[in-house]
């Protein structure tokens, strides 16, 4: 099995039957658990907290949830404020619409006001779906990852997901965590490591490595299928999960990036402004590198059902086996 | 809040004329910035820093101290003139505003002076975090606390959408000790806010959102601290004071002109006096009349 044994992964991720939930769950876990640690985590909502998964957390401590009503940019600047009195707010809704909507306040009265204040966009990709492309959220990362002082993170599955909840709870700015609608198979397991900055290899294939993959959200699930095939073709790829993408662990990618000399980057987002355009930065900067990129080209989403969606725009199994075979040949 | 005697009054002028007389100061070492909001709003600030809040400018963290959140942050010169004269930091400082360096940034930034209670500029996002902080307070300590949360905020910014989205859901958390103050100055950069975006009827506006509204003479002393003890003593729903103000009020030829907005003196329009001798005209006319307002002389 080449999945990375060191940090205990779901043994199971390749069965036909393979557990599957949604990251948002991951959330509403993660955000009860830290209520539980911490009296002061305080969780605020704008009209979606079924969705959101916030209300595992509002039914258990009603008198530390506000409810905004759909309020986004309100909702932000209250969370500042709510911070400012030493408190720890969660805020939640669609990623299009908080950091979508209420950008500015988050960059202003958040993240320039240097306030610890932790932001879930629910929704994000392509792969919401049916609600069309007004609900698809491919440029959340971009217009996080370029504020100062902001982290984000990019949860491949509920586990993690719950994880990095947890972790952003306990470490003091501004956080943005990418959740996904749809159910999705779980790559991780309790026991798998979990550190904010830290990339991991999930996948270690037999042979010498040709190529590295690295890949974040829902998708790591695709690139991990196709890694495997590739395999099996004789193709060796190494895998990286990407969970932090900002700060992201540098140290991590150059070294895949010396060791396979070729570079697939995969994520559920507009290639411009995404996480494959941060690594190709630090490629260019530190260790310039051949790099394909797997997302979305420069085009909103539309209605239809995920998987349909994740082919169409190029982010399918057989994209990124294709993007793996092109980059190779350009060594 | 305690009655305001006569000496008390004067003593309130004295540190008015000061602190108009720091913001022509101000901005004319800075040569940008805005005149008419900060001098209008020299009368309030007075009263606040010198009469009505809880804080003690040694200590700018104690966790105690009332919380005024400066919405408008472009009104500025005021805010830091009014601290300086309060003793949070050297009144000679005040001249270094917007320069490189400067813990008196163009626009308020808590990092760099962190006796502020939030960074502003862009409008209409400080009333959301008084009530956050008025949320918070109320999760600790219950109803009861004797903290407020005053929120300066300027007429033309309730333009802004989010105002409203704040003044909702403090109507309906039923935050009382969130206390909002306008000022009613009636000018924004383009004009008149009539002419820009009526805001009329305002006392409507608000106490359809559920809030207690006090309009009143905002360089009135008595009137001001009376609309804030009044506005203190309603319990079960926050309060607005809409204070009538005249901008520039002070400085007798940036009194009503929306030109003065924006504009600093030697930068503002010339009709009346030349750009060259605005400087030094205001400082004249602030410094003979010893606390006493010219317009309340004629």
């Amino acid at each position: 099995m080449p999945l990375n044994p060191k940090i205990k992964l779901n043994p199971k991720l390749f069965d036909k039957d393979a557990e599957q939930l949604p990251i948002r769950k991951g959330y509403g876990d993660g955000l009860l658990e830290a209520g539980k640690q911490d009296k002061n985590v305080v969780a605020l909502c704008a009209d979606l907290t079924g969705s959101t998964m916030t209300s595992t957390f509002s039914k258990v401590f009603p008198e530390r949830f506000v409810q905004m009503g759909i309020g986004e940019q309100s909702m932000a600047s209250v969370a500042s404020g709510i911070a400012a009195m030493g408190k720890i707010p969660f805020l939640a809704s669609y990623a299009m619409f908080s950091p979508g909507r209420n950008w500015e306040q988050i960059r202003t009265t958040i993240c320039y006001n240097n306030q610890n204040v932790k932001i879930a966009g629910a929704h994000a990709g392509v792969s919401v779906g049916p609600d069309g492309g007004t609900h698809q959220a491919i440029e959340d990362i971009a217009i996080t990852r370029v504020i100062p002082r902001m982290t984000v993170l990019t949860p491949c599955d509920a586990i993690e997901a719950k994880k990095a909840t947890l972790a952003a709870a306990k470490m003091k700015g501004p956080v943005y965590i990418r959740l996904a609608r749809e159910k999705t198979p779980i790559i991780t397991t309790e026991e798998t490591p979990f550190e904010i900055g830290k990339a991991q290899y999930f996948f270690m294939p037999s042979g010498a490595p040709q190529v590295g993959i690295i890949a974040i959200g829902a998708l790591v699930y695709n690139a991990m299928v196709a890694a495997k095939e590739l395999e099996a073709e004789g193709i060796m790829a190494t895998i990286v999960n990407l969970g932090t993408v900002k700060p992201m662990d540098e140290k991590t990618v150059i070294e895949l990036a010396k060791t396979t000399g070729a570079i697939v980057t995969v994520e559920e987002h507009q290639i411009h402004g995404g996480m494959g355009s941060l690594v190709a930065q630090a490629c260019a900067e530190k260790q310039p590198t051949p790099i394909e990129f797997i997302g979305v080209r420069d085009v909103f989403g539309q209605s239809g059902e995920p998987n349909e969606l994740i082919e169409h725009y190029g982010m399918g199994v057989s994209h990124i086996k294709q993007a793996v075979k092109k980059v190779i040949a350009r060594k | 809040m305690p009655h305001l005697h006569d000496e008390k009054i004067k003593f309130l002028e004295g540190k008015a004329n000061e602190i108009r007389q720091s913001i022509i100061e101000m901005l004319l070492a800075a040569g940008s910035g805005h005149t008419a909001g900060p001098l209008d709003m020299a009368d309030i600030f007075t009263l606040f820093y010198f009469h009505i809040l809880k804080h003690d400018p040694k200590n700018p963290a104690w966790p105690e101290r009332d919380r005024l959140i400066l919405s408008n942050g472009h009104i500025c010169p005021v805010l830091y003139a009014a601290m300086a004269h309060a003793g949070y930091f050297p009144v000679k400082e005040l001249k270094t505003l917007r320069k490189f360096g400067s813990r008196l940034q163009g626009h308020p930034h808590r990092e760099w002076l962190p006796a502020l209670e939030t960074s502003s500029g862009p409008l209409g996002s400080g009333l959301s975090q008084a009530v956050g902080m008025a949320l918070a307070e109320r999760m600790d300590h219950g109803k009861a606390t004797p903290k407020f949360f005053y929120c300066f905020m300027g007429d033309g910014e309730l333009d802004c959408g989010q105002i409203w989205e704040a003044a909702m859901l403090a109507g309906k958390e039923k935050l009382h000790n969130v206390i909002g103050i306008i000022d009613r100055n009636n000018i924004q950069i383009d004009g008149f806010t009539e002419d820009i975006m009526p805001m009329e009827p305002l006392k409507a506006k608000w106490e359809s959102f559920g809030w207690h509204v006090l309009e009143i003479d905002g360089h009135n002393f008595e009137a001001i601290n009376d609309a804030v003890g009044q506005a203190q003593a309603v319990f079960e729903k926050p309060s607005v004071i809409i204070a009538h103000t005249i901008p520039g009020k002070g400085v007798d030829f940036t009194e009503r002109r929306f030109e003065w907005h924006g504009n600093p003196p030697g930068l503002g329009p010339e009709d009346v006096i030349k750009k060259g001798e605005q400087g030094k005209e205001a400082l004249n006319e602030l410094r003979t009349l010893g606390g006493k307002i010219k317009s309340e002389h004629q």
